[in-house]
Order: C-alpha cells, then structure tokens, then sequence
C-alpha cells in the first residue's frame, strides 16, 4: 500500500516540477524579418514578461496603430506566478485524495497549457482588430497567426512555441497519464474489493 | 537476377558521375577563372600583379576589414578611421574642429565642455593633428583609448574608443607649438614636446637672438593619463624645460629601455630668421650645422624628482628646470645627423633609429652603448645650457645607407624596419642587426618601393609596439600629382597600401583623402577595438554614465523657474516629446534631449533652425543644448538624422513670444 502511494505521488509531483520550471522559460516566440534588421526583431513571450526586441517592436507597431508588446495581458502576467504555483500545489495534493477530487484537482494543470493558447489568441486577435485608425499606416483588421509564418507590412513574421510551452504539454500529459492510472488502478481496486469477501468465504 | 546487376551497376555509375562532377566544380573553383572573369580583366587591362592586389585588397559588401588604421587629419582638425586591407574610410571622429554630423562643437554642452569653449580662451575653430598614439598594455596596443596632438593650439586630445568620441582636450598652458603625441607602455604618460621655442614663462619677449637663447625654451610635457577617470590628470602631470632647440618627434623607450624617452631637435643653431633684413630665411640658418641632437631622457627619474618635490609651479603646472634637469643627469644630447623628423625605438626597445632628412642614412643607436656612454661619461662636450653631449662613436650601434630624405621607420614581425625616403619618393625595406638578425644579414638594405609622391610618415600594423604585426604598411604621401583626376588645384593626399608579407614589397592600392593631410597613422588588430553598439540608456556622452537630466518616457515635461525654462525631451521614431516649447523672449532655453531608442543605428538628429544647433543623438545618449531665446519668432526645430519613413515629420516648433 505504502509503495502504491509513493508510485501515485512521483507524477504529480513531476509534473507541478515542469508546470513550476516553465516560469523561467518562454512559452512562444514571434520573430519578424526585415531587410534591415539582419538578425530578425524577436518578441520572446515568458508567463511573467516579455523579453527580447519588444522595445522595438513595440515602437513599430506605433506606426500601424498597434498596442506596446508590454501592454499585453497585465492581469495574466501579474497572477502568472500565484497561479501556476496554485496549479502545481493542488496537483500534488490531489495525488493523496481519493476519486473524484483528484480530478478537480489536477484538471487545472491538465488544462494550462490550452489556456494559454486560447488566450495568447484572443490578445492576438484584439491586438490586430484595435488598431487606431489614426495611425499613419492603416491596415485592415487581422489574426496574427498563432504558429507558422505570416506577413505584416514589409515584415516575415514566423511564431513558434516555446520550451516553456513544452514543459505545460509534458506537465499536462504527465498528469493526465496520472489521472487516468488512478481512475484504472480504482476500477481495479473496485473489482478487487468485490472479489475478496468471496475469496474470504471461500476460505 | 540480371536485373539486379544492371541496376547496381548502374547505380555505381551515377555515383561515379556525381562524385567527378563535383571533383571537378571544385578544381574548377580553385584552379582556373571562368571564361567572363578572364575577359574582364583583358578588356580592362589589368596585370596579373594587379589582379591579385585587387583580390587582397577587396572586402566584399557586408565583410569585414582586418584592420583599423586611426590616422591624423592635419589640417582638417580631426581624426580619419580607415579599414584595411580595403582602405575605406568607415568614420571620421571630431576633434579639433567642429564636425556638425556628430552635433561636434554646433550646440551640445558636452562638446563646447571638450572643446573648452568657455571662459576667456578664444573659440579655437580647427587644430592641426599630427601624431595619433593608440593606448597601450605592456607596449601592446590595447584598443581603448587614443590621444592626438594639436601642432597649433599646443593641445592634446583624448578619445575614448568605446564611442569613437573626443572626451578632453587639455592645453599646454606653457606651450604654443608642439609636435606628436606618444604613449608610455602602460599609457602612464602621454608625452608631448613642442615644436617651436616660445618664452618661457610665455610671456612677451622681443625677438632677437640674445634674447631668443636666453628667454626662449623648448618643454616636454609628460600627461599623466589616469586610466580608471579616462582623463588626462594635470595635476600630476610634469614638464621638463629644455634648450630652445626645436623639439621634434618623439618615442617612449620600452622593455630594456622602459623608463626611457627619446627625441630628435632641429634649428640646434637657433635660428631666427630676419629675411627682410637680408638675413638667411630660417630654413637655411636651422641647417648650417652638420649635427642635430637626440634628446636622452631619464623619465622614471624624473617622476622621482617630481615626488621628491624638487620642482617650479609655472602656470599651474609641475616644472623640472633646465639646470636641476641636468645636475641630477636625467637629460643627455648624443648629435645626429641635422633636421631629423623620426625617431623610433625598435620592438625590443635596445635600438633607436633615426632618420635625419638631409642625410642619406638612417642612423641607429644603442640604448646599451648610451646607457655604458653615461656611465663612463664619454661625454665630447657640453652644450652652452651645460648639457652633456654624449660621443655619436660610443652610442651610435650602426648608419644604414638606404637613400635620400629618411624621415620616419616602423617594423615588422620578421626583424626588418621600414622606412619613409621623402626625397627618393620611396619606402626602403632593410634589416635590424643582431638579435633580429644574425651578422651577415644585420643593416642591410633589402628592397626600395617606389610610391606616389614625397611619403611622409608610413605605418605598419602594429608597427611601434612590442610585437608588430607585418602584413600591410601604409605610405601617407603629400603629393599625389598624377594619381587621381584632377579635381581642381588642391589635390587628394595619397594613401598607398603595400604588401609587405613576401620577401618583396608590392604595391596594392592608391586610397585618396579629401579632407586634410594625414601625418601619422597607427594600425590596429581590428578585434582588440571593442566599441559600444548603443549607449546604455540615458549616457551622457562625457561622462559616460548616467546622465542626471536624462528623460525617459513618460517623463517628459517642460519646467520654468524665473527666466530658465527646461525641456526635458525624447526623440523616438518618429517624434520628439514635447513638440511644442513657448518661451518668452530673453528667456535662457536649456534643453535635455535623450534618444530612448534602443536598436542600433537608430539614430536621430536635433537641429533647432537660425540657431546653429544641431545634435546627433545615438541611442541612449542624452546631451544638453543651452539657448538664449533672443529674436521673437517661431523656429522649427527637427530631426536631422534620415530616421525613419515619417523622418521628415518629426519635427516640432520653438515659439519665443516677444
């Protein structure tokens, strides 16, 4: 019983460890490539901040009427920390709870990485449909693509996932393999409970 | 089956194709030019020679040179920053003289600061550099800073290589004239001696040759460089008077002769002229004598001396007189042959070559044999100041005859030197003695080069410094003549790269320059120059530091107290903040303007129209514009530096209310 437990206890834990690291690695990446800047502009998105050419990204996107990069999603980043920290703790938790509470518990941590890209979508979409149409250029409203290659102005633009990213998929599968053997293991353990006091008359 | 087969053998033919092809595309690469190739150089006419300097000299778009040389400007005031091997000249860094592109010298308070445009000085326009010194590490160039003399103004100047920019000029309050600018082996002391005798203390002295010798003195100045400030430091600088010969070039001595500093003199006659008199010009009266003197000095010592406190204040500066120089034996004259220019202490520091222009030779000393000469006192006299003469016998190590007008020597990596022959239009390759080379190859000469026209000073890389580089040299010629097109009747000054990596000197490439008359250049690795890409935000340019008046954003604003208003403003793509100012007229206008960009090269200007002001504002740097609102009017004020697509719309209006 007692290594049964600590078998439950090594995924959960595992996987609030990625959800945790996560917070220092950036989640998705937006790199635009113009004649100009040889190297690329990247905007290098952490749960917590933005990072890399945002300055001057930012500063471009004045030109199209676009919002600063750094104005993106404040209450998301502010609760970032608390909430990922909450998120791992209840999955961990739910490891020493029986049945159905293991799954409100985990689903949270299940579910961030989804999170995340329904709502760096929607912060795109509000990005390219808020436009000031004062601005000196004036685009029609856009999806900036959320991965894969796209085009504004005289910029290639490529946007990919990050390690970040990865580490909430690897979390989130870990704990749904989590879920899911302990949802198995309660079937078994079902049957088995039904099958011993039989076992018990036999004898 | 016989399928198999035929398909495997035919396998092993395509890949025996596929492997010759490329075999031979590559041999193709390497050995012979492509048909297209050969017919341009036919149609335009070029040797073989020619082609391969073109092949060693082109950089292609978006290389990299190997090399920087800082060179001199002369007359232009400034200093001109070339790459080698493509000799194209990448930037030319303000120093003496305004140079409006930088916002040097039109408006900032930061360059009126450096250019001393305060108090009762009079607002020196230009300078006339000569000598650039590079800072230097154990006599290594290090890439950090560079100095450079004013010949005009008897000034020095320091730039700092993190921005390319001029952060001091110090003048020689004792001096009127000087003559280069060389650097101890660990940039302890810039050394700066002058060029033309003045009163000493400066002051009115009639001119006539009574007074001339007795009133009339040459200085060395030795600029205490203090590394951690970036500064000269006058304080704790000191000056050595000297005879009222005319000073010249000069060199630190280094490794066996650190401690050591040498230079030439010429006019030891003392010549004054009087050519409406019917005296002989001054040219002819400073070259009677067949002997010029070398100047020996103990400059470790005389630091001492200085620490001891046996020393004058004149004018604010540390002075070791002529008579306590010479009784405590830290100067020694040696003759050389008459109206040298360079003087040049070799790698190991145990040679110093001499070149006297009207001599055929270039002449070489020993510091071992001056060092034994002053020992055992082979003195053949003494000067009328009471200076003694050591004998030209004892000291001298060798005369290498290499042909007419010698005036200035660098060295390679392989134990030859180089040397400049103004008259013969040449450069002179020849060889170092022992231990450089072994006896039957020591003093020879090697090669003359022919170059266009009457060299000046040459540079090799890294050519004055404990180990020199080799590879290329530079031939800074006056006259250029049939060189270029002719572009009216004042000519381009002719820069000539030369190959000097074989046994044989070749000529490369003929590099004009239109905006002065470079003297010395001095050519450095490019990796040991590590300059800033962008200031960190808000940098004063002088200080470089923080700025206290810097502005970020947000916190623009405009500020009156009494009759000072304050703009505290930020230039971005593409707009100031604010763009608006209303002053009243007789109000002091000061303006801090910082370039919150941070992406290199995003550069802006700052020109304010009627008001002579114009600023270059590079990323980060804050600078500091003061006005006085006089003409009631409303002034535009905008963004000189092509910025951005909407550049021509950042601008804003200065109102100045009646």
């Amino acid at each position: 019983m007692r290594g049964s437990r600590a078998q439950t206890l090594w995924a959960p834990a595992a996987a609030a460890g990625l959800l945790v690291a996560s917070l220092f690695v950036p989640y998705w990446q937006l790199v635009l490539y113009a004649p100009q800047y040889p190297g690329g502009l990247r905007a290098v998105v952490y749960l917590t901040h933005v990072s890399g050419d945002a300055q001057e990204i930012s500063n471009l996107n004045h030109y199209i009427g676009m919002k600063a990069l750094e104005e993106a999603a404040p209450l998301e980043r502010s609760l970032a920390v608390p909430t990922v920290l909450l998120f791992a703790g209840v999955a961990v938790l739910s490891a020493a709870l029986p049945g159905g509470w293991r799954w409100v518990l985990g689903l949270p941590l299940v579910l961030f990485p989804l999170g995340f890209v329904a709502d760096l979508a929607a912060w795109l979409w509000y990005y390219g449909h808020s436009m000031d149409p004062a601005a000196p250029i004036r685009l029609e409203p856009f999806m900036p693509v959320v991965v894969g290659r796209g085009v504004v102005a005289q910029f290639k633009t490529v946007a990919t996932f990050q390690g970040g990213f990865y580490l909430a998929v690897a979390a989130s599968l870990l704990m749904l393999y989590h879920l899911g053997r302990g949802r198995a293991e309660a079937a078994r353990g079902r049957r088995e409970d039904r099958a011993r006091p039989v076992e018990v008359a036999a004898r | 089956m016989m399928r198999w087969r035929q398909a495997m053998v035919l396998m092993v033919l395509v890949l025996a194709a596929v492997l010759a092809g490329s075999l031979t595309g590559r041999a193709q690469r390497a050995g012979t030019v492509p048909g297209d190739v050969q017919s341009l150089i036919e149609a335009r006419g070029l040797t073989p020679d020619q082609v391969r300097a073109a092949l060693q000299t082109y950089v292609p778009p978006g290389k990299y040179d190997e090399y920087l040389m800082f060179s001199s400007a002369g007359q232009g005031g400034q200093v001109l920053v070339f790459g080698i091997p493509s000799m194209r000249l990448l930037r030319v860094i303000g120093v003496f003289a305004p140079e409006p592109w930088q916002g040097y010298g039109v408006g900032s308070e930061e360059s009126a600061t450096v250019l001393n445009w305060r108090g009762t000085d009079p607002r020196l326009a230009w300078g006339d550099t000569h000598h650039p010194a590079l800072s230097e590490t154990r006599g290594e160039y290090d890439g950090k800073w560079l100095f450079i003399n004013d010949k005009a103004g008897s000034r020095i100047a320091v730039i700092d290589l993190r921005d390319f920019a001029t952060k001091q000029i110090v003048r020689n309050p004792n001096a009127v004239s000087n003559h280069g600018a060389v650097v101890s082996p660990n940039t302890d002391y810039v050394l700066e001696v002058t060029q033309y005798a003045a009163p000493f203390p400066f002051r009115y002295v009639p001119l006539t040759q009574e007074n001339y010798n007795r009133h009339y003195r040459g200085l060395a100045t030795f600029w205490k460089f203090d590394r951690a400030k970036g500064r000269i430091d006058v304080s704790k600088s000191f000056q050595i008077e000297l005879p009222p010969y005319w000073q010249d070039l000069a060199d630190f001595g280094k490794l066996e002769s650190d401690g050591w500093a040498f230079w030439n003199s010429f006019n030891t006659e003392r010549a004054i002229g009087g050519t409406l008199e019917k005296k002989p010009p001054i040219e002819i009266g400073a070259s009677a004598r067949d002997m010029d003197y070398l100047h020996i000095v103990n400059w470790k010592r005389a630091e001492q001396l200085i620490n001891e406190g046996k020393f004058e204040v004149v004018n604010g500066m540390k002075v070791i007189r002529l008579r306590d120089a010479v009784a405590a034996g830290i100067l020694y004259l040696a003759p050389e042959p008459k109206s040298p220019h360079g003087l040049d202490v070799a790698p190991r520091g145990d040679y110093i070559v001499v070149g006297g222009k009207l001599d055929p030779n270039v002449t070489v000393y020993s510091f071992r044999k001056i060092q034994e000469a002053i020992r055992t006192k082979a003195f053949s006299g003494r000067d009328d100041y009471g200076i003694p003469i050591l004998k030209f016998d004892a000291v001298v190590a060798a005369q290498v005859k290499i042909g007419l007008g010698p005036l200035h020597t660098m060295f390679d990596d392989k134990g030859n030197a180089y040397t400049s022959l103004f008259l013969d239009s040449a450069v002179a390759k020849w060889t170092l003695g022992p231990p450089y080379n072994p006896p039957d190859r020591a003093w020879k000469l090697v090669q003359k080069l022919p170059v266009q026209y009457n060299v000046g000073h040459l540079s090799t890389v890294e050519g004055d410094t404990v180990k020199p580089g080799g590879k290329y040299l530079v031939a800074l010629n006056k006259w250029s003549v049939d060189q270029y097109k002719n572009v009216g009747p004042l000519l381009p000054q002719n820069l000539q790269l030369v190959d000097i990596s074989g046994e044989e000197m070749k000529l490369l490439y003929n590099a004009p320059v239109g905006i002065g008359e470079p003297h010395l250049a001095q050519i450095i690795r490019m990796d040991r120059v590590k300059a800033w890409e962008t200031y960190p935000a808000g940098t004063n340019p002088l200080t470089m530091r923080p700025d206290p008046n810097a502005v970020k954003a947000g916190q623009q604003r405009i500020v009156r107290q009494g009759r000072t208003v304050r703009v505290y403003m930020t230039a971005m793509r593409s707009h100031f903040v604010p763009d608006r100012v209303r002053v009243k007229r007789g109000d002091t206008v000061i303006f801090h303007i910082t370039n919150i960009e941070r992406t290199k090269d995003a550069i802006h200007g700052f020109a304010i129209d009627r008001h002579n002001v114009n600023l270059s504002l590079e990323p980060g740097k804050s600078e500091t514009v003061v006005l006085k609102a006089e003409r009631p009017g409303v002034y535009p004020f905008y963004c000189t530096e092509f910025c951005s697509a909407l550049h021509l719309e950042m601008m804003g209006y200065l109102e100045v209310e009646p």
